[in-house]
């Protein structure tokens, strides 16, 4: 039997320590992983836990993430509570089996702490690792500070557990802004965690000898279409019970998740929509402006990533003139992956706001007050002239001459 | 919202410090930030830690900071370090020298005319704790400089924080704090 551990009303802990203790209050059956920065404290700290006596389950320390998304794919098929934890390069190697999890409706957690790819070789953070993750089929949803960190890893085992729901899912915060970064914490019990997360209940689990059943069978033509179009349903439709687990959780602790979250929105002019420490960040900047320069400045964001709240981010912004789309990855060629899908989300209202792109932060560089600010004196300029008066994509924070495309 | 700029080498203990100052301060019912600009950083490269203390939740997430005090743990560091950077017209410096605040201002010009405090985290973690981990002695300074808390208060609060240590080092670390404490001018 696991032993208890006493926690205080309000604890100091960064993002990974809230990952770590998260799932330890979880009581997972099998956790596979193989730690790299800046999610190796969430693995060591839970091997900590377990090596402790805290925790009842088997840790296995594999040879590479493909192995370790592998145990976990494995562990969950023979009927367990699993989990895991990653970043960046380590979650590129998942990838092949990312989308077996999905496809095998394996509801395993991921905690994927946000860290740039190489090449240039970075540890630092930015959202490449969780941009490359959102067409897996995994649930995907963001926390920005490490608060939400803990409480969205507890509610990540609630959602993709729940018999309606059966898919894995991936808690994503930031690299060191968040995972290294020590703020004030309110974590639940242990008794208190764990009821709220309830046990596992096994679906077709291959250690049921009297009951054989096939993982991931060879389909072809003939099923595997409807194989993933049933698999899009379930990822589609997850969207209730996510709400329903934010608003359990809310009346458990009193704090609030939506799967978009609106900041200063009631008569907001302009926004900024952004993922991460960021969104925080982009509080205190709109609050500032608001106060000292009487602009009508909110925030929006998309709480939940994968399934993609087309509806509710489009009511959110629906009453602006102007919105920012802040991206922390490399696009690839193209406009940022929150200006495609928030102008997607808006083509389908009557609400024609101007909306701009600006990728920032690549590689952990710093998204100062003041860049904020900039964001949003050029989006005062949209509103106001009510078009597109400064270019569509611009790269916010970068050093040199100002780079920018579609001026 | 008080800012608090820590300039270390790695593995002198400045994110356990300002861990610590933060486990100290969210038991007060006040919010806390503690952070570190890391990069590749092995044991002995400069970096810098950050504390930010605040009654209301602490939203904002960038790393820049005009810090209201800049805590020096490492005596090289006050020379190689960019110590003043994004200071503030009153920001308070609290710098680990054997030196004197008056010898230490005429190596460093740059600090003349400013609030300069001086302690030796150095000799007095040697003394006490018998290593050179000056960052338990740099906490009985700030509290001394700052007045943030009573030092009694502040004590008991870091025997919490220090609980899963073994009595003779909680001890020689509650050492180090007093004298630091009485001994920063």
């Amino acid at each position: 039997m696991a032993e208890k551990l006493k926690l205080q009303e309000v604890e100091v802990w960064d993002g990974n320590m809230a990952f770590a203790q998260a799932m330890r209050q979880a009581q997972i059956d099998v956790v596979a992983a193989y730690p790299i920065t800046p999610s190796t404290p969430t693995v060591h700290g839970y091997a900590k836990f377990l090596s402790d006596g805290y925790i009842d389950g088997e840790f296995v320390l594999v040879e590479s993430e493909h192995a370790a998304m592998s145990g976990c794919v494995g562990a969950a098929a023979a009927g367990g509570r699993v989990a895991t934890a990653t970043s960046s390069q380590g979650f590129a190697l998942m990838i092949e089996v990312l989308y077996q999890a999905s496809g095998m409706r394996l509801p395993i957690v991921l905690g994927l702490v946000n860290r740039a790819l190489a090449s240039p070789l970075n540890v630092n953070g930015d959202h490449s690792d969780m941009y490359l993750g959102r067409d897996a089929g995994w649930i995907m949803i963001d926390a920005f500070n490490a608060q939400e960190a803990y409480d969205l890893m507890l509610m990540g085992f609630k959602i993709g557990e729940d018999l309606s729901v059966r898919l894995p899912v991936i808690i994503n915060q930031d690299g060191f802004i968040t995972s290294h970064t020590a703020q004030n914490v309110k974590p639940l019990s242990d008794d208190t965690a764990y009821n709220f997360i309830g046990d596992y209940k096994e679906v077709n689990p291959m250690l049921d000898f009297a009951k054989p059943i096939t993982y991931g069978a060879q389909t072809e033509e003939d099923w595997h279409f409807e194989f993933k179009a049933r698999q899009h349903k379930a990822l589609m439709d997850s969207s209730k019970v996510i709400s329903d687990v934010f608003e359990e959780f809310k009346s458990l602790t009193n704090r609030e998740y939506k799967r978009v979250e609106s900041y200063l929105m009631d008569d907001a002019e302009v926004a900024i929509v952004a993922l991460g420490s960021t969104v925080e960040s982009a509080v205190q900047a709109a609050k500032d402006l608001r106060k000292n320069r009487g602009i009508k400045a909110g925030v929006v964001a998309t709480r939940v990533i994968r399934p993609f709240p087309i509806k509710e981010v489009a009511e959110a912004l629906k009453n602006v003139k102007a919105i920012a789309t802040l991206d922390r990855s490399a696009p690839g060629g193209t406009m940022g992956m929150l200006f495609n899908e928030i102008s997607a989300a808006l083509y389908q209202s009557e609400s024609r706001p101007v909306i701009s792109n600006y990728i920032y932060g690549l590689g952990g560089r710093d998204m100062t007050q003041a860049d904020i600010k900039e964001v949003y004196a050029d989006i005062v300029k949209n509103a106001k002239a009510g078009k597109l008066v400064t270019p569509l994509q611009q790269f916010s924070g970068l050093r040199g001459p100002k780079l920018s495309f579609f001026n | 919202m008080l800012e608090i700029r820590w300039h270390s080498r790695a593995g002198q203990g400045a994110v356990t410090g300002a861990k610590g100052l933060g486990d100290v301060v969210a038991n007060t019912g006040k919010e806390v930030q503690a952070f570190a600009f890391y990069g590749s950083a092995k044991r002995g490269a400069a970096m810098t830690a950050y504390n930010r203390i605040d009654d209301e939740l602490i939203i904002n997430h960038e790393k820049f900071m005009k810090p209201d005090y800049v805590l020096v743990i490492d005596p090289a560091l006050a020379f190689s370090a960019d110590i003043t950077a994004n200071e503030k017209e009153n920001t308070k410096y609290i710098i680990t020298t054997h030196h004197t605040k008056d010898e230490l201002i005429e190596l460093i010009p740059k600090l003349k005319g400013k609030s300069v405090h001086v302690v030796d985290c150095m000799k007095i973690s040697m003394d006490t704790i018998g290593r050179a981990i000056p960052n338990t002695p740099m906490l009985g300074a700030l509290m001394k400089v700052s007045g943030m808390f009573d030092i009694e208060y502040f004590k008991n609060a870091m025997l919490k924080v220090l609980s899963k240590f073994p009595q003779k080092i909680i001890d020689a670390n509650m050492a180090a704090i007093t004298r630091a404490y009485s001994e920063v001018k």
